[in-house]
Order: C-alpha cells, then structure tokens, then sequence
C-alpha cells in the first residue's frame, strides 16, 4: 500500500493511494495563493494599477500542484472531501486521460460548482488583449523578482478552465450519502462520513475486509451550520491519513466573530463602509446569521447588506435546501417548516440584498454606509478589486479579513498606500492542535500519515511545541512530490465457503477454544470475491471398454493428504499392535526413539519424536493396517 | 437451517394499514418507519438498512434489511414512473433473498399519463370557459402539488384568468415543506429551482371561505379528498346544485364517504338534520395514484433481481394473477400471505471466513497455469477461535499452533528378478517408469537411484539371492497413492529387454 503526495500544501491536499489494485486519488486542491504575486485584474482600467513600475500581468494562470510521480490516467477514482478541495478537477478530468468515476456528497458538488463558476466568471469578464507566457521562459524567470524567481515548474501553470469544462467534470461525479458503502472494483469499499467542517463536507473510510485506512481532511469539532463531525466511525483505523487543519492555529474562531462583528458596527456607526472579501459559501452563512442577531441590538437595522457575487443566489438558495446536511438545530427547523438559515429572513426585510455584479441594478440601489461581501479573498480579481480601489482612499472604511487562506498583508501589497482600515480576523474552524490529539486518543490508529508541516512548530512560531501533532508512535510525514510505503501488510483476505462445503468440514478442538478443520476445495474467484465450493465427485469408472493404461488410474483432481503432527506414545502402540493380531514384537531403543520389529512379518517400524518410518515387503494389506495404526496417534492438518 | 419469516399483520391481501414483521438473521425488524435516502445505517453491529428513492409522494423510501449475506427488500409505496414533481423509483442489482412489494395495482396496465393529464385539463377548462367552479378535493400531500404544477403551468401557457385557489392550513404549509425539499424532487425541479420554484405558485392563492359565493368561475383545491367532512365537503355544498359546477375526485374513496357515493352513481344524499342535497354538478374521477403498475412491479422484480417475491398490499385476486406471472416470467418462488400467515424461507447463507493472502496467492498463481481447466483442490486448515475463523495453510496452522510436524514415511521392498547389476536394474526400472508415467517427473539420480516426483528409488542386492534384485521404494504419507501405485506397478515386473 502506497500514498503518493502530489499536494505540499496542508490544507489543499492532492494523495493517490494505491490499495489493492485500487488507485484512489483522495482530494484535488487548487492552490491558488500564487495568484499573490501577480497584479489585481481591476474591472475598469485603473491609471495608478497600469502605471506601476514592474510586471504587470495576471491571468487565471491556476497552480495545478502535481507531479509527473504518477500517470493520473491510471486513476480509478476520485474521492472529494469538501467543495474547496475539488477545485482542480476539471484539469485532472479533463486533461489527463481520466476515464475513472468521482464521488462526492451532493452539497459538496453544487456548491463546488458555484466556486467554479465564479471563478471562471471572474476570469472570464476581464479578458485580457494578450496574456503574458514569455516569463515562464527559464531564461526570463530568472530574472524575475523573487518568488516567481524561485517557483518551480511554472510551465505547468495552466489558464484557468472553462464553463464547459466545469460541467464536463462535474458529470463525471456520482452523488454519494453520508455512511454509504460503496464497493470499488469488489476489492474495497469506500465510505464518507461526516466532517462538520462545511455543507457536505466528509471524510473518508477505505477499508476492505481486513484493513482500515482513515482519510481525514478538513474537519471541525465546533457547532456551526454542518451536520457534526463523525468521530466514532474512524475508530480501528490502521492508518489516519490527516490534512486541512486549521491555518491559523492561534485564532479562536469565536473570539474572531465577536471581533468581526464589533469592528463591523464601529465603522457603519461612523459613517464609513465595510468591505468583507470572501467566499461565496460556507464562513459567510455564519457570518451572516451572527450579523441577523446581533444587527437590532447594535443599532445597525438600517445598514444595508450586500452580497455581490456571479452566484450569491444560488448560494443563498442552495443553503435552505440541503436540510439533512445540516446541524441537528437547523434540521428541527425545517420540520417546522421554516428555512434553516435566518438569511431567509434578511433578504426578505430587505436587509441583506443580493446581486450578480457590481454592474446593473446594484450601482442603482447602492447607498452608503453600508457592508459588502464579495470575492474573491485573494483581493486579485473579482468585484472587490473594484471596491479596494472606490474606499481604499478613506480612513472611514474597513476591510475586514475572514478567510485564512490569503495571507492579507500580501493581499493588500499593490493596493498600498492605503487609508483605509484594515482588520485581520481570520475565521478557521478546521481542527487545531489540541483537537487533533484529542481525537486521536479518542479514535487511536494504529499510524497517523500527514504533511510534515504539522510535524514540526509553524516557522514564525519555532517556539511554539504545542502547534504541532504529538502522537505515538510519531506520525509518518509527507512532502510534495513523495511516495509513502504505508506502515502495514495485508495478511487476510475475505473467502466465503459454499454451505455445502461448511456442513462436510469436521472440526476438532485441538486446544481449549480453538476448533481446526482440514479443508480441501474448489477456489473460484470472479470480481475480486472468492468462493470456496465442494470438490467434485469422484467419477465413476465407466466400464471396461477401452483397455486402461495405467496412467488412467491417477486421479485428476487428487485429494491431498493432510500434515500430520503429535507423537506415539510407543508401549501403547505395541499394545494396538498385539490387539490387532501382530506377535513376536520387539521393541529396541535408540538415540532418538525406537524402533519397533515384527519379525514374522519382517517389518520395522522406526519411532521417533517427529516422525515415524515404516519399512515392510512389498504388502499393501499389511502397510495399509499399520498406516492406520500410527495414524490413530497423530492428529491431521 | 438459516430461514427468513415474514408474516404481514396488516397487508397481507388488503389495502390499508401496513404492518409486516421481519425475522431475519435473528433479528426481528418492523417495517415500515421513516428514514432518509440513499443511506447505509448500521443499526446495530449485524443489522444494516439502506434506503431507495420511492417517488411515491416526498420522501417516501424503499428499504433494504441486510443481516450478514442475507438481505430483504421492502418497498413500501413506490411509483417506477416519474411525475411532474417526483422521480421514479429505483433500485440496483441488489439480489436480495427477498423482495417485498406492494400490488396494489397488480393487473392494472394504466394509459399514459399524458393521456390523463390532458383529459384532467380538458375537463376543468370546459367547467372554467362555461363560467362553472370546479372543485379538486385533495389530501395534503402528494396528488395536490402535483396537480398544482399541472394547473400553474396550463394557466401559464392559456394565459387563463380565473382563479385558482388552495384551502388554507395543511395544504400551504406542504407547498412549503416542498421548498425547503427540493432535493427530493424530480431532476428538472431541483436544477431550476433557483430561476423558479415549482413549488411557488404564480396562479395559485390562499383560499378563503368567503370565496366561495363570489361570482363567476374559479378552481379550488380543497382537503379532505375523500369529501367527507372539513372545507372540501362545505364547499361541495354549496355547489353541488348547479350543473355548471364540476367536482374531480383525484383518488381513491372509502365506503361510506361522500366521496364514494357520488363516484357510484348516486344523485340525492342525505345529510346531517334530514337535510336531502341534489347533486347537480358534473361528477368526475381521474386517477393520478403514484402507485407502480403491473409493468412498474415486474420492472422492480427485474431491476433488483430477487430470489423470490413476496406480495403486500392489494387485493387476492388481482395478486394471484401478478403472482403467476412473476413465477413464470423471472422463475423465482412467489408468496402472498394473508394477514396473520407466515411465510418462511430456508436460506442457505455462505461462511465468511479470512483466508490467509499467502495461502489465496499461492493458489490463484496455480491458477494461472496452463492446465488450469481442471479443477484444482485447495488445502488448507480452518482455524475456528470464538467467532474469528481463518484459514490458513496447513503448515501455517501447525507454526501458529506450536506443533511440529509429524513425518510419517513408508519404504516397501520390491522383489525383482534380474540378475543384472544393480545399476543396470535401476537404469531398466528408470526407462520403464519413464515411458509409463508421462505426466510425472522421472529422474535417474547420479547416484544411481530413481525418483518419481518426491518417490525415491534405489535398487539393492539381495542377500540370498543374486538373480533377484529388491527395489527399496520409499515415499512420504503425502504422496501415498502414487507410492502405493508405483509398488504395485513394479510387482508385475520390468518388461523384457528388447536383446
């Protein structure tokens, strides 16, 4: 059993695992933080941008973090934890062969397609009149300033994929439920369980009869809008293959929102606008429904919200409609019935307004002070491009921080010098180190596989021992681009044995507890599943037409003779001898044994500790009445 | 013996309530309980259910019960043909021991729904045009939505005015849970509910009682469907009267509802205080049931491949009929028990036990060898500990076991006349195996002894007699038949030399 890593980064993993036969591919991450080094995409042509010194180039040039350390065509299927981690499938299904099936849960895959459609939008309504390659020319990147200087393979930086492409991919996935078994190939089964970090969200069990391996990636122990993480169900794991920890490990996820909320009504209070950069899914429901408490109370009821985003509808939509992925809270709710999210209800008192772009209506109806969500976090293209370079100017307005995937000070680099405020509450509610050993000593696998960023202090932090995975034994890590031999051997297999055959075994307690019974049948294996049927009977010969040779005699399908094991006790041997009708028995010792004569029949029977040898004239009557004598004293295997 | 029992308690040739007990691998499971889609649960460590879509009315579910090997389906209410809000129902090749089914519809063979559905709204736009009310009474649940997407979408295209309205209270709250159930729904609704929700409705509104004496024409659709009390039955009343007005019934009527009657034909019924009500409005039925029909229940059989069919739900007759022709068609064994009767099947579950992987890939290696089409034995030893059973190779048992092996060895002497040399006798018994025994391996040892596979040979003088060899034939318990075999093939002697 091999784990290949194609993903370095933590929190965007990229495994194949190669398991009986199987080839696995556990999650497709889209790194995008390289987009950081690159100028913003503005929506209207912005003088100040152009006009900066240095390279001034950005497309969807999407960071597909793999290797040549496997031939993907060879995958046979791909296992989807969580709708950021499914990003780069288009590029994997589209482009590399792949003729395997996808599995994923159905919140998973149609939020998934609302981040890839708004990213593709984003790309797309900013074409560019010509997109710059040249740099990844060897010759040029070296001249380059820094980490473009230092970034490995950027040939292999591709353009961000199509609409078509998008749909393509998504066809490929088969929709999965939280604990369906689903048998791959009849060689393992592949089951998702809950993980509690977002709509959908799973983690994975592949297991075949006798092994268990754990795949867990992006998980959360806090009670936000998912179902809860199922812990239970990754007990007895032989190995725990762990990703998508928390990214900011020092960050109480609550103490952000209160931070997030409190900053959120200073700014409005005072006359400025607040600018949330993030995602169209997941942290933003939160947020959204931390804002419906607390708005009346904080005097804000009259702040207009906006959400602007190509999907922010359907995202909205999407959320009421998927109540058994839910929280048990949430659930009860639509049982009521009443929609699970209170977003239903800002919309509807007009409080939250949605819109598909900064274009059209919304330039209409905008009124400031006011508070706007939208994309994308990494500030380098999308409409908050637009909303950085309209309230940058101002001290009044805050831009708040949620998402941790960006660092923000790299964010906000070719937006400087900036008035405006700047607040960094980066929300993160994936496992953190104390979860982790927790759990851990909760579920006890046997190994624990994961990035070898989590074996060690972050870099900033070297100080900092509790920041990184304490388990025993010490977790197996990984980097990009290495194969691990995972730490077990398989030793069983699952047969099933014909009731037929099961009623003709006899079974022998050979010590207390513990039954044997010699089998000797037919193995026939179809579709990876084994079957063990009754032998054949023996033919009958068919009379005497053609003259027999004598090699006819020797059966076909001869029944072997089982081993034999124990020793004769070798008076009470003589004793079954003289009851059997044999006299003139003598009995000599030797070194190792004795040696048993009968004289009149001119045989001697050698005895020993572990084996006994019968030497006779050429009797068969008589061999055949001592063979079962002696065998009377062993026991068969 | 291993069997399955089932004995129905309340649908064993019958409509109505249904309650079936299942026995199965020691444990008894009641059917028929809510649970969602396409979900494994491990009840307990042996019990699991898993749950298929239905399409009978929203969330409706069919259930496999899976005990070890064994397994029973039970479907519940389900519909194979999709409808303007549900899917059909669907099942995999599951192969249970047995498949539980409802007949309800056991011989019908219904028209297609296009069919109906064009006649449904055909019917109402004629009351509608001539000025006349129609009422539609409906339960709840199901038949109402998707009678109401019918109409939505009819008015839609016609560009009707009159106006379409929906009692108040139950009916409401269900377009409601329709919403927020999307997920449950057909293909199409759910990949354009975010453009438009079937389930809000443009032409439908609430219902108020007052309504009902307005001027002019109007459709309502009002609860309880069989009009036998509440606002259906009030608003019957009070159009019952004139032969403008239309009532459709959708669906099935108990004996002894108003419902019922004015289905079978009947014009004057007596109401509460001797009251005498005239029904002169147009009477109408249309079945819109979301039961699977004849072809529907043999398309499950077929879908799911069962061992054997067990019928529920519906009428003795009709069932013996479908039952007939699902032995025939799919050769399986088909029961339908009455109320209170058992049905129990022998099963004959295979034994699941861990083969050791060096043992299988020593064996499936074999396998692969060109004589392969003759039918290989495996060997080995079950190892039976609690309930953990493992078969491993015979030796592996004795290592694990602790035990030695026990070698039990037998040497025959064979008396030859041959005056030859020993050697010469050797070489002799070496080219006669050679040419009898073709398919085993026969060698000639430098040291002058023969071996036949693990056989060993070697010729002596003998001690009397020097015109008579004696060949020591020497083998192992293991390979005793062909030791045995070649002694007695040597006793009739070595054929003579060609001089």
């Amino acid at each position: 059993m091999k784990l290949y890593c194609l993903s370095g980064h933590p929190t965007l993993p990229c495994n194949v695992l190669k398991f009986k036969s199987t080839t696995i591919m556990l999650d497709c991450g889209l790194d995008m933080t390289s987009t950081l080094n690159f100028l913003p995409l503005p929506l209207v042509q912005s003088p100040r941008l152009s006009n900066l010194p240095g390279w001034s180039l950005k497309d969807g040039n999407a960071f597909l973090d793999k290797t040549e350390l496997i031939d993907l065509s060879t995958v046979d299927v791909i296992l989807i934890s969580n709708y950021h981690c499914m990003m780069a499938l288009p590029y994997i299904t589209e482009h590399t062969g792949f003729t395997g099936t996808v599995y994923a849960t159905e919140p998973t895959v149609q939020i998934g397609r609302l981040l890839m459609e708004e990213l593709v939008n984003f790309i797309e309504r900013v074409p560019k009149a010509q997109s710059a390659s040249l740099w990844k020319n060897k010759d040029i990147q070296r001249l380059l300033p820094s980490p473009l200087k230092d970034a490995v393979e950027v040939s292999t930086w591709r353009r961000c994929y199509t609409m078509q492409e998008v749909n393509s991919a998504l066809s490929k996935i088969q929709l999965v439920g939280y604990s369906q078994k689903i048998e791959l190939f009849g060689a393992v089964q592949v089951t998702p369980l809950s993980s509690g970090y977002a709509l959908g969200s799973s983690n994975w069990i592949i297991q075949s009869h006798y092994e268990k391996v754990s795949y867990v990636s992006g998980s959360s122990l806090l009670t936000t809008h998912p179902q809860p993480m199922d812990q239970a169900s990754l007990k007895n794991s032989d190995v725990l293959v762990l990703t998508g920890l928390t990214q900011i490990p020092t960050a109480n996820p609550d103490g952000m929102v209160g931070e997030f909320c409190s900053n959120l009504a200073l700014t409005v209070r005072n006359g400025g606008n607040v600018l949330v950069p993030c995602y169209p899914s997941g942290v933003i429901y939160d947020l959204l429904e931390c804002l419906y408490q607390y708005i009346d109370s904080a005097g804000l009821s009259n702040i207009p919200f906006y959400f602007i985003s190509p999907v922010a509808n359907s995202s909205l939509e999407f959320s009421q409609i998927f109540a058994e992925w839910l929280c048990h809270n949430k659930q009860t709710k639509v049982y009521l019935p009443e929609p699970p999210f209170p977003h239903a209800e800002l919309i509807q008192t007009n409080k939250l307004k949605h819109y598909p772009s900064l274009h059209g209506d919304f330039s209409s109806d905008f009124r400031q002070p006011c508070v706007v969500f939208t994309g994308h976090p990494s500030l380098r293209f999308g409409d908050v491009v637009h909303f950085m370079e309209l309230w940058g100017k101002s001290s009044l307005n805050t831009v708040i921080f949620t998402e941790p995937d960006f660092s923000y000070l790299e964010a906000l680099a070719p937006y400087q010098p900036l008035a405006m405020k700047c607040i960094y509450c980066p929300i993160d509610t994936r496992l953190n180190f104390i979860q982790v050993s927790k759990l851990l000593k909760e579920v006890q696998p046997l190994h624990v596989v994961c990035p070898e960023q989590y074996t060690q202090p972050p870099p900033a932090q070297s100080h900092r021992m509790d920041l990184m995975i304490d388990c025993q034994p010490p977790a197996m890590s990984y980097r990009r681009a290495e194969v691990l031999a995972l730490p077990f051997k398989r030793r069983y297999e699952k047969i099933e044995i014909m009731p037929e055959l099961a009623d003709s075994l006899v079974p022998m307690e050979i010590k207390p507890g513990i039954s044997l019974a010699t089998v000797s049948a037919v193995l026939h294996t179809k579709d990876n599943k084994h079957v063990l049927q009754p032998p054949p009977r023996p033919t009958q010969p068919t009379g005497g037409k053609k003259r027999k040779r004598a090699s006819d005699d020797i059966p076909d399908c001869k029944v072997l003779k089982p081993l034999l094991s124990g020793s004769i006790p070798v008076e009470q041997f003589v004793q079954a001898l003289e009851k059997h009708g044999f006299s003139d028995i003598k009995v000599e010792d030797t070194a190792k044994g004795h040696i048993v004569l009968l004289q009149e029949a001119e045989t001697l029977i050698q005895i020993e500790e572990d084996s006994t040898h019968i030497i006779c004239d050429n009797d068969e009557m008589l061999r055949v009445r001592l063979r079962d004598l002696v065998l009377k004293f062993l026991q068969k295997f | 013996m291993p069997e399955i029992r089932v004995t129905p308690l309340g649908a064993g040739q019958d409509v109505g309530r249904s309650c079936i007990l299942v026995s199965i691998g020691g444990k008894n499971v009641m059917l028929d309980c809510g649970m969602h889609m396409g979900f494994n649960d491990d009840v307990d460590d042996e019990l699991e259910i898993k749950a298929y879509y239905a399409g009978h009315v929203l969330g409706a579910a069919m259930f496999q019960i899976k005990v070890g090997s064994e397994s029973v389906v039970y479907t519940g209410d389900y519909n194979m043909t999709p409808d303007r809000h549900l899917g059909a129902a669907w099942i995999d090749k599951c192969r249970p021991n047995l498949l539980i089914t409802e007949s309800t519809y056991a011989t019908t063979i219904r028209d297609s729904k296009r069919c109906r559905e064009r006649d449904f709204l055909k019917k109402v736009h004629e009351a509608v045009e001539r000025g006349g009310k129609v009422l539609i009474p409906v339960f709840a649940l199901g038949r109402a939505q998707e009678l109401c997407i019918l109409l939505e979408t009819f008015w839609e295209r016609m560009n009707l005015k009159a106006p379409i309205y929906f009692s108040t209270g139950l009916t409401e709250k269900a377009n409601h849970y329709y919403k927020l159930f999307i997920t449950w729904t057909n293909q199409k609704i759910r990949k354009t509910f975010v453009q438009r929700n079937m389930f809000e409705f443009k032409h439908i509104k609430a219902f108020d009682r007052a309504f009902a004496d307005n001027p002019g024409p109007m459709v309502v659709f009002a609860t309880p469907g069989m009009l036998h009390a509440g606002q259906s039955l009030q608003i019957f009343r009070k159009w019952a009267g004139n032969e403008k007005n239309m009532v459709i019934m959708p669906g099935y009527c108990v004996q002894g509802t108003v419902g019922h009657k004015i289905l079978s034909g009947q014009r004057k019924l007596e109401m509460e205080g001797r009251q005498v009500l005239e029904v002169k409005m147009q009477v109408e039925y249309m079945s819109f049931s979301a039961h699977a029909d004849a072809k529907g229940i043999m398309q499950l059989v077929g879908q799911a491949e069962p061992e054997s069919v067990l019928l529920v739900h519906g009428e003795a007759k009709k069932m013996e009929f479908l039952k007939q022709k699902i032995e025939q068609e799919f050769r399986v064994s088909c029961y339908m028990p009455a109320n209170g009767e058992t049905v129990t099947l022998p099963t004959s579950p295979s034994i699941p036990v861990g083969i050791s992987l060096g043992l299988l890939k020593r064996e499936m290696a074999q396998g692969l060898l060109p004589d392969a089409k003759k039918p290989r034995l495996l060997h080995g030893t079950l190892i039976m500990k609690d309930s953990n059973f493992r078969l491993v190779s015979s030796e592996q048992a004795l290592k694990e076991l602790g035990l030695a092996e026990h070698q039990l060895r037998f040497t025959c002497r064979v008396h030859l006349h041959d005056p030859r040399k020993e050697q010469e006798t050797a070489m002799r018994v070496y080219s006669h195996l050679k040419s009898v025994l073709k398919e085993h391996c026969v060698q000639h040892l430098p040291d002058g002894s023969v071996t036949v596979e693990s056989i060993l040979i070697q010729a002596a003088a003998h001690s009397e007699d020097p015109g008579t060899k004696v060949l020591l034939v020497s083998w192992t318990y293991q390979d005793e038949e062909l030791g045995s075999h070649l002694t007695s093939l040597l006793k009739k002697g070595l054929p003579q030399a060609a001089s």
